[in-house]
């Protein structure tokens, strides 16, 4: 356990060292935040309750969403480029022969390196968005409590999915296609472009089920207070069940991957 | 070795090496399809919800849409490996392409040139397609030269925003992501009618950086609509002449760059 705590405090602490990147990251976060922001206040001008939200939910919604974008990884990346590049240089065979798990040991790193989205690019577009939109935030601290665990569960899913993907760059070696069309389908299910609440009909109930929203869509819902109580635990309950189905999904394909493993160059 | 010649030297050997991996290729060329796509089918998911944004329908949006996400993919796919500048900067391989008797501009640029960048281009073209066929316009011989001339010219300031973004990072080379909020920032503030944002966004993106000259003042002109700020309708004709002074002025910007570079000696 040591072990996977030392390699997440790695994962965090690399990523310390990129700091004009991530201050030129808020900076964009932050602008696709204005803009967007601006494109939600004329349709809910429009449509009023949307999706049950009210304008301030919205913007509130856009500011989450860019706060959380880097922490979940919505654009894929991450931990699983550098996999999916260990993979292709056949650099993987060392990670094979330590003596941790190899899942467990990227899902730590992986946790690292959300911790340090979520602190160095999350909190200053949040507080910029409060300070020029109105915003409907929570005063209750165990909201915001509430908030941070659901985040967490939604790294762990964003995680397994990424992991599962990755694990593909061994039949195919190269992953970035795989990677890339599978991170698109993230960005839209996960409320990323549209809050999936305003989705119409089928479209919306089929989104609502799937993995995608338990890494924006339920964080988001949790802060504004509409999971409370059983529904609290109902949204947890969903995070943990799709985190398990992916995890489990991803060790069957880690073990099938590793009897497999030809490596590369050398 | 001209620039253009030496451009279409690299970018031909990087297009026969991304058919090394076919699979891979097609799935990010549809990829780089889908994520366009869904841009545009969120859009569509907003107007199933209205019937107007920010007073405009359906069709008048998917034409801005379709003018700039076809003037940024064009530009996009010509200039786009240009924002790796700053990583070429930090690891020392921009000192090869200097030593080559060829314009390191155009070898940056045509670096890692991919196919797949091509998506985004037939996608904007669709959707602008499908606009011109939606839309009922009162159309004179002035309004239907405007288009092609439209598209080239916000391409090219667009490419001069690439251009720009890569000077930026001799300077500061970890700051690539700022580029992302005014060239993907900028196609995205495009794609939605002027009337959707603040005064001052429309100002600062007329007269500072002024991206509503790729499509805003020429497409209102082309819909028949009134531009927010009051201004000569004549501004309309300026894009070539906007365009060929950003131009100029990135042209300068990525000089003073590159002089001012030290390599990193690693």
């Amino acid at each position: 356990m040591r072990l996977y705590g030392v390699v997440a405090a790695g994962g965090f602490r690399r990523y310390t060292t990129y700091r004009v990147a991530t201050a030129a990251g808020v900076f964009t976060n932050t602008v696709f935040g204005v803009i967007v922001a601006y494109t939600y206040i004329a349709l809910w001008n429009e449509r009023p309750h949307l999706g049950g939200y009210d304008q301030s939910q919205a913007l509130t919604y856009v500011w989450i969403s860019q706060a959380m974008l880097m922490t979940v990884s919505l654009f894929g990346g991450g931990f699983a480029d550098e996999f999916v590049e260990r993979i292709r240089t056949g650099d993987i065979a060392i990670d094979l022969y330590r003596p941790a798990d190899l899942q467990l040991w990227w899902l730590s790193a992986d946790l690292g390196r959300a911790l340090f989205h979520f602190l160095g690019r999350g909190i200053v577009p949040l507080a910029f968005g409060a300070l020029v939109f109105d915003l409907a935030l929570p005063a209750n601290p165990l909201t915001w409590l509430a908030f941070l665990v659901a985040v967490l569960f939604g790294v762990v899913v964003s995680f397994a999915l990424r992991f599962l993907v990755a694990l593909s760059a061994f039949w195919l070696l190269d992953g970035a296609g795989v990677t890339s069309l599978v991170s698109i389908a993230g960005m839209f299910f996960s409320g990323m472009l549209l809050p999936l609440t305003a989705f119409p009909g089928l479209l919306g109930e089929v989104a609502r089920v799937l993995p995608w929203s338990s890494l924006l869509q339920i964080p988001a819902d949790v802060l504004m207070g509409r999971h409370q109580g059983w529904g609290l635990l109902g949204a947890y309950g969903f995070q943990l069940g799709w985190a398990t189905v992916l995890l489990g999904a991803g060790r069957l394909l880690q073990s099938a991957a590793v009897r497999r493993v030809v490596v590369q160059g050398g | 070795m001209g620039g253009f010649a030496a451009y279409r030297l690299v970018a031909a050997m990087w297009i026969r090496s991304t058919l090394a991996y076919r699979a891979s290729f097609l799935m990010m060329l549809t990829g780089n399809f889908l994520v366009t796509a869904f841009d545009f089918v969120v859009i569509a998911l907003m107007f199933s919800q209205v019937r107007s944004l920010g007073g405009y329908s359906f069709a008048e949006v998917a034409f801005l849409y379709g003018t700039s996400t076809t003037a940024f993919g064009f530009a996009n796919a010509v200039m786009g490996s240009i924002d790796k500048l700053g990583a070429r900067v930090r690891d020392g391989t921009l000192d090869t392409l200097l030593v080559r008797p060829a314009p390191v501009l155009a070898q940056v640029a045509a670096d890692r040139f991919g196919m797949q960048r091509l998506g985004r281009l037939l996608q904007g073209v669709l959707v602008l397609a499908g606009s011109l066929v939606a839309l009922d316009l009162h159309w004179t011989v002035l309004k239907v030269l405007l288009v092609p001339v439209m598209l080239l010219s916000g391409s090219a300031i667009f490419a001069a925003v690439f251009v720009a973004g890569a000077a930026f990072q001799f300077r500061a080379q970890d700051a690539a992501e700022v580029q992302n909020a005014f060239t993907y920032g900028g196609q995205t503030l495009l794609q939605y009618p002027p009337t959707v944002f603040a005064k001052d966004m429309v100002w600062s993106a007329t007269f500072v950086l002024p991206l509503a000259f790729v499509n805003w003042l020429p497409a209102l002109y082309v819909l028949g609509r009134p531009y927010p700020l009051d201004l000569p309708g004549w501004l309309a004709l300026t894009p070539p002449l906007v365009a060929a002074g950003c131009l100029a002025l990135s042209g300068l910007a990525w000089r003073a760059g590159i002089r001012s570079y030290r390599s990193t000696g690693s």
